[in-house]
């Protein structure tokens, strides 16, 4: 990716180039939902050196379809690499960052220096990028890693919107900023509460989220929450900027990342399917962008948690913790993919991913936000045998839908 | 035959320095907290500069803490503030941030560098990188064990530094996350505008549900949000391991404890060091060192091995 491009216009800044829209892929079927729903990029994890050992990783052979499949749009796909070694760690490196290399990977997220070093030595056409968990709040600290040749840096959560533009305007580097998402409540890698309570290893991936468990607060011998109060915790609300597109894009921030390499494939597609819009809807004409209420409404039926702006307007307070019993923020299901639709009949073949019959609403939604509720009429299964519901999983499922559908086009329900 | 490892220190305030000093401390971190992350107290450049001149003499050295995740703001403070450390004359600057190191090359390159980002800092090459970079000693993340810890001292030729005794910091956030959660207690109606105190002389701590034996300091300052281990490290019956392995500094976390309990620690730290530099070969621990730390030690808080004995997973 280019420098940026930018001009002085009417004294406020414009740009020409739009900010990558990067995404989160746990996995190859979510890697391909999240290019075809717009996607500038996708980042995913391999089998070692990863953040997320939960996560069914990528091998080699997949991060090649997935390669090969987001080149056909012109996206990149990027491997997080962004564990602290430990000398046991060390072996590998080498020949784990040539493999990446030459299966075509763009760039690598990397957080301890001696994974930047090893890459830029052994694989020089892989990207190295600086990730968040070195919590990188300084343009100083920033203009070093540009001094160490890494083209882009992943700023620290807790930068606010003013030191961003100061470190752009300081230093000529790509700037990546989390814009949706999970995140830590601490800084990110200054956080061993996984190792103390359950002896795993939180900056090698093995993180329990223990921030996000109930404390009780005492000073001396005394309790300061009642026994009856919600408890303290350190749990934050999930980021969202949707609303605040233009201030990011015009502070000059190059990347818009999106978290969530745990999450669904519908989560994915539908916040990238938001962010896309968006995006695209400010470069079609800056000065007369508009907010989208159904960006907003979308966004929300994938949430997980209440959202909050995390620190670019100002340090979270009160707000923007999670103090009262989680409910489940999103009154969605992901319930089936279309993979078929027929013009001529208007009928369309579905896989099941969740319960759904007839008689019951439904949502299709596909990239650029074609959108139509549906109430489900009769459905067959592939022998065209009358179901009167569709349990199985990835089951091939007809039925009638009102208007036209494309394949990867999504359809989901209402929580009961 | 290895050298004598030095022994290393914290101290709140200059007669705190003092008394640890003649209980066998050969050196020190200080600083103030707007440069320096989690400080047994605040020494200002002129506190630092007095430091230095009681220190000197008797050939105790002053490392300046300048470890904090530097912010923009403090970038432009940086320069003054080393010209000031050098002048004052510390012995070392302690830092984490790529921006620190840099400020020093520029404006005081004579100066020695410590790295130390604690639980970050966690392997032998990373080490050797910030050797490259100019770092002449390495501090090792709490979280490693034993093994791990030999390993990166045969590896490296930079010092390696190992906290031996204390508490550590287990979770740090830029937010104010006690007073958000009295603000949330007073907004929802509960408690009335109840204002607590915060900062570290609080005796805040944190119990979690389903591990009520273990009480987790918590306080906040101009840095965020701290949370400390429920445990105090102490490595004193198995300190020979890391004096046989060349381990450079043994450092004693003063944090949070009173000065009769760090001079009773620093005190029996420097009777096994010497003890074993006496005669390596013949020598025994001796259980009635521990037993003086174990006289002032708070019951609710285990001596523990930390991670040095300990296999994690991830």
């Amino acid at each position: 990716m280019s420098t940026l491009t930018k001009i002085k216009h009417r004294g406020k800044r414009h740009r020409l180039d739009r900010p990558e829209l990067l995404a989160p892929a746990g996995n190859l079927e979510k890697l391909k939902f999240a290019v075809h729903y717009g996607a500038d990029a996708v980042y995913i994890g391999g089998q070692h050196y990863g953040l997320r050992s939960n996560a069914d990783n990528f091998s080699l052979e997949e991060m090649k379809e997935g390669v090969r499949f987001a080149e056909k749009y012109g996206a990149k796909v990027f491997v997080a690499t962004n564990i602290y070694a430990h000398n046991e760690d060390l072996a590998g490196i080498e020949d784990y960052l040539k493999g990446l290399e030459e299966a075509g990977i763009a760039a690598i997220i990397a957080a301890d220096p001696i994974i930047v070093d090893t890459a830029m030595r052994v694989a020089p056409k892989l990207e190295v990028h600086l990730s968040t968990q070195q919590s990188i709040l300084n343009w100083q600290a920033v203009q070093f890693w540009k001094e160490e040749g890494l083209p882009r840096v992943v700023l620290a959560r807790e930068t606010s919107l003013e030191e961003i533009a100061e470190i752009k305007s300081n230093v000529d580097i790509e700037i990546e900023a989390f814009i949706h998402g999970a995140m830590c409540s601490s800084y990110s890698g200054r956080c061993v509460l996984s190792n103390h309570f359950t002896d795993r290893d939180s900056n090698r991936g093995g993180c329990s989220q223990s921030c996000r468990w109930k404390y009780d607060l005492f000073v001396d011998q005394d309790m300061v929450n009642a026994e009856d109060e919600h408890k303290f915790t350190m749990g934050s609300k999930d980021l969202c900027m949707i609303e605040h597109l233009p201030e990011l894009i015009e502070v000059g921030v190059d990347s818009f990342k999106i978290e969530g390499r745990m999450k669904s494939v519908h989560y994915v597609a539908t916040v990238v399917n938001a962010y896309r819009q968006a995006i695209d809807a400010y470069f079609d004409n800056p000065e007369g962008y508009e907010l989208k209420q159904e960006w907003i409404d979308e966004i929300n039926k994938s949430a997980n948690r209440p959202l909050n702006t995390g620190f670019f307007f100002q340090t979270p307070g009160a707000g923007e913790h999670i103090y009262e019993p989680e409910e489940k923020a999103a009154p969605f299901d992901f319930a089936g993919v279309v993979l078929e639709y027929d013009h001529a009949s208007g009928m369309a073949l579905v896989q099941q991913r969740n319960h759904f019959k007839p008689g019951q609403e439904v949502e299709f939604f596909g990239p650029g936000g074609t959108f139509f509720k549906q109430i489900v009429g009769e459905i067959t299964d592939e022998a065209r045998t009358v179901l009167d519901a569709a349990r199985h999983p990835m089951q091939t499922i007809r039925m009638k839908v009102d208007y036209p559908l494309k394949p990867m086009d999504m359809m989901r329900k209402k929580v009961r | 035959m290895t050298v004598k490892p030095e022994l290393l220190a914290t101290a709140a305030s200059m007669a705190e320095l003092v008394r640890l000093a003649d209980a066998g401390a050969d050196a020190f971190v200080l600083g103030e907290s707007r440069f320096g992350m989690r400080l047994a107290g605040e020494f200002n450049l002129e506190q630092l500069a007095e430091a230095v001149q009681y220190a000197s003499p008797r050939s105790i050295k002053i490392y300046a803490a300048v470890n904090n995740l530097i912010d923009n703001e403090t970038v432009t403070l940086l320069p003054e503030y080393i010209k000031g450390l050098a002048h004052a004359g510390v012995n070392a600057v302690i830092f984490g941030d790529p921006a620190v190191l840099m400020a020093v090359r520029e404006h005081a390159p004579q100066l020695q560098l410590h790295w130390n980002t604690e639980m970050t800092s966690t392997n032998y090459a990373t080490a050797n990188y910030w050797g490259r970079k100019g770092a002449g000693r390495f501090v090792l993340a709490r979280e490693l064990n034993l093994d791990e810890v030999l390993d990166i001292k045969r590896h490296t030729s930079l010092e390696v530094q190992v906290q031996v005794h204390g508490m550590t910091n287990i979770y740090h956030s830029k937010r104010s996350l006690v007073n958000s959660y009295m603000d949330y207690r007073c907004n929802d109606g509960g408690a009335a505008g109840s204002s607590l105190v915060t900062d570290k002389d609080s005796g805040l701590y944190l119990i979690e549900v389903e591990r009520q034996e273990e009480r987790y300091p918590i306080y906040e300052d101009r840095n965020g949000t701290h949370i400390m281990s429920s445990d105090d490290v102490c490595m004193l019956e198995s300190l020979h391991e890391l004096m046989e392995a060349g381990v450079d500094s043994f450092k004693i976390e003063g944090l949070l404890k009173s000065t009769t309990y760090n001079e009773i620690v620093v005190r029996a730290y420097r009777k096994v060091i010497d003890a074993y530099f006496a005669n390596p070969e013949s020598y025994q621990f001796d259980e009635q060192i521990l037993e003086e730390i174990r006289a002032v030690q708070d019951s609710t808080r285990e001596l523990s091995f930390g991670f040095f004995y300990k296999e994690q997973v991830y």
